[in-house]
């Protein structure tokens, strides 16, 4: 994964440096990329301080374990005082540790792949289109199933989660309207919806349950 | 005391050992079924086989009720996060982490987790026994 972003953040004409642990990952860098790696382990102090990390305006952290990534961004944060740490997190379940303990932006592996996969796959009733992780807030997209119970019903009886509001209506030839308390819901209709990470699940189930 | 200990080497074995026969109530966390060899037959505390990294591991283990956690696994890195996870997130009173690299220990001292360098601590006493015979 280093080598591609490398190679990508090079071309945007970003400075980078690399720091890999493996003697032959790091002669295979130089062979192609031009002197951009140093050999070392990106969790030590005396590496991080070889690399310059103290002039860093972002250090990103890609290796796939969770515990190096962790302390690797630590140590460049209060250490080197890098003003923003980028981590992977291999395990979706640390993004909001990593979060809590003070990485700027974990990036999960699993869940951008998850949403792509939901994007692609259209039987989904519910699709994340945007999560704001920091307000916990997110916005989705909800499509109405011929077996949800919401069919018929109109938005102001479904009694929906106070943190999640209905911010737009798109029905099969028609133009997208905003939907107020009296819209009455129809199979195949598709929704999106500001809410938060703790109520998406009961506004999925008041909207595509049966 | 109910104490959490993460790592079952010969440190942890040892430290869950002498705390179980003050009277201690003693979990200890391993990802390898096969450490817990160590704990001596009178052990009377709950082995758990798991990664104390793991949030619903950490529950599992009755973190929620611990009154201290040490992390003593062979990865510095794996103690730094379980540490941080126990202090930050589960608010355990009493946290300490084994980590062998000083200049690394010193940078999360600085930053409020307890922590101790065996490569210091050694190095200090082989000093002393040298100097002092």
């Amino acid at each position: 994964m280093g080598y591609h972003l490398c190679k990508a953040l090079l071309k945007e004409g970003h400075e980078v440096l690399v720091l890999d642990k493996d003697a032959t990952k790091c002669e295979n860098f130089e062979d192609e990329l031009g002197s951009v790696c140093v050999r070392g382990d990106g969790c030590e102090v005396a590496t991080l301080a070889e690399a310059g990390a103290s002039r860093a305006e972002v250090f990103i952290a890609a290796t796939d374990g969770d515990e190096d990534n962790l302390v690797a961004c630590q140590i460049a944060k209060y250490k080197f005082g890098v003003p923003r740490t980028i981590a992977r997190v291999n395990d979706p379940k640390n993004e909001e540790i990593f979060r809590k303990l003070g990485i700027d932006c974990p990036i999960s592996v699993t869940n951008l792949i998850l949403e792509h996969i939901e994007e692609k796959i259209p039987s989904h009733p519910l699709i994340h289109l945007l999560t704001m992780g920091e307000e916990k807030m997110e916005i989705v997209e909800v499509k109405i199933l011929d077996s949800s119970k919401s069919v018929g019903k109109s938005v102001k009886q479904l009694s929906l989660p106070v943190d999640s509001i209905l911010a737009l209506l798109i029905r099969n030839g028609l133009k997208p309207q905003v939907p107020t308390a009296d819209t009455v819901l129809e199979a195949n209709d598709r929704i999106v919806a500001l809410t938060t990470t703790d109520s998406e699940e009961t506004l999925k189930k008041k909207l595509v349950g049966s | 005391m109910k104490i959490i200990i993460m790592g079952c080497g010969r440190v942890g074995a040892q430290l869950a050992s002498l705390l179980d026969a003050d009277g201690h109530q003693i979990t200890v966390i391993d990802i390898d079924a096969h450490s817990f060899r160590r704990l001596p037959p009178s052990f009377g505390g709950t082995a758990l086989v798991g990664d104390g990294t793991d949030e619903e591991m950490l529950k599992k283990a009755g973190i929620t009720e611990a009154d201290a956690f040490v992390a003593v696994t062979q990865g510095d890195n794996r103690n730094v996060m379980a540490a941080q996870i126990a202090k930050n997130i589960f608010n355990v009173p009493r946290v300490i982490c084994r980590i062998y690299d000083p200049l690394r220990k010193d940078v999360y001292e600085a930053l409020g987790l307890e922590a101790v360098s065996p490569t210091t601590v050694f190095a200090q006493l082989l000093r002393d026994k040298l100097l002092n015979e």
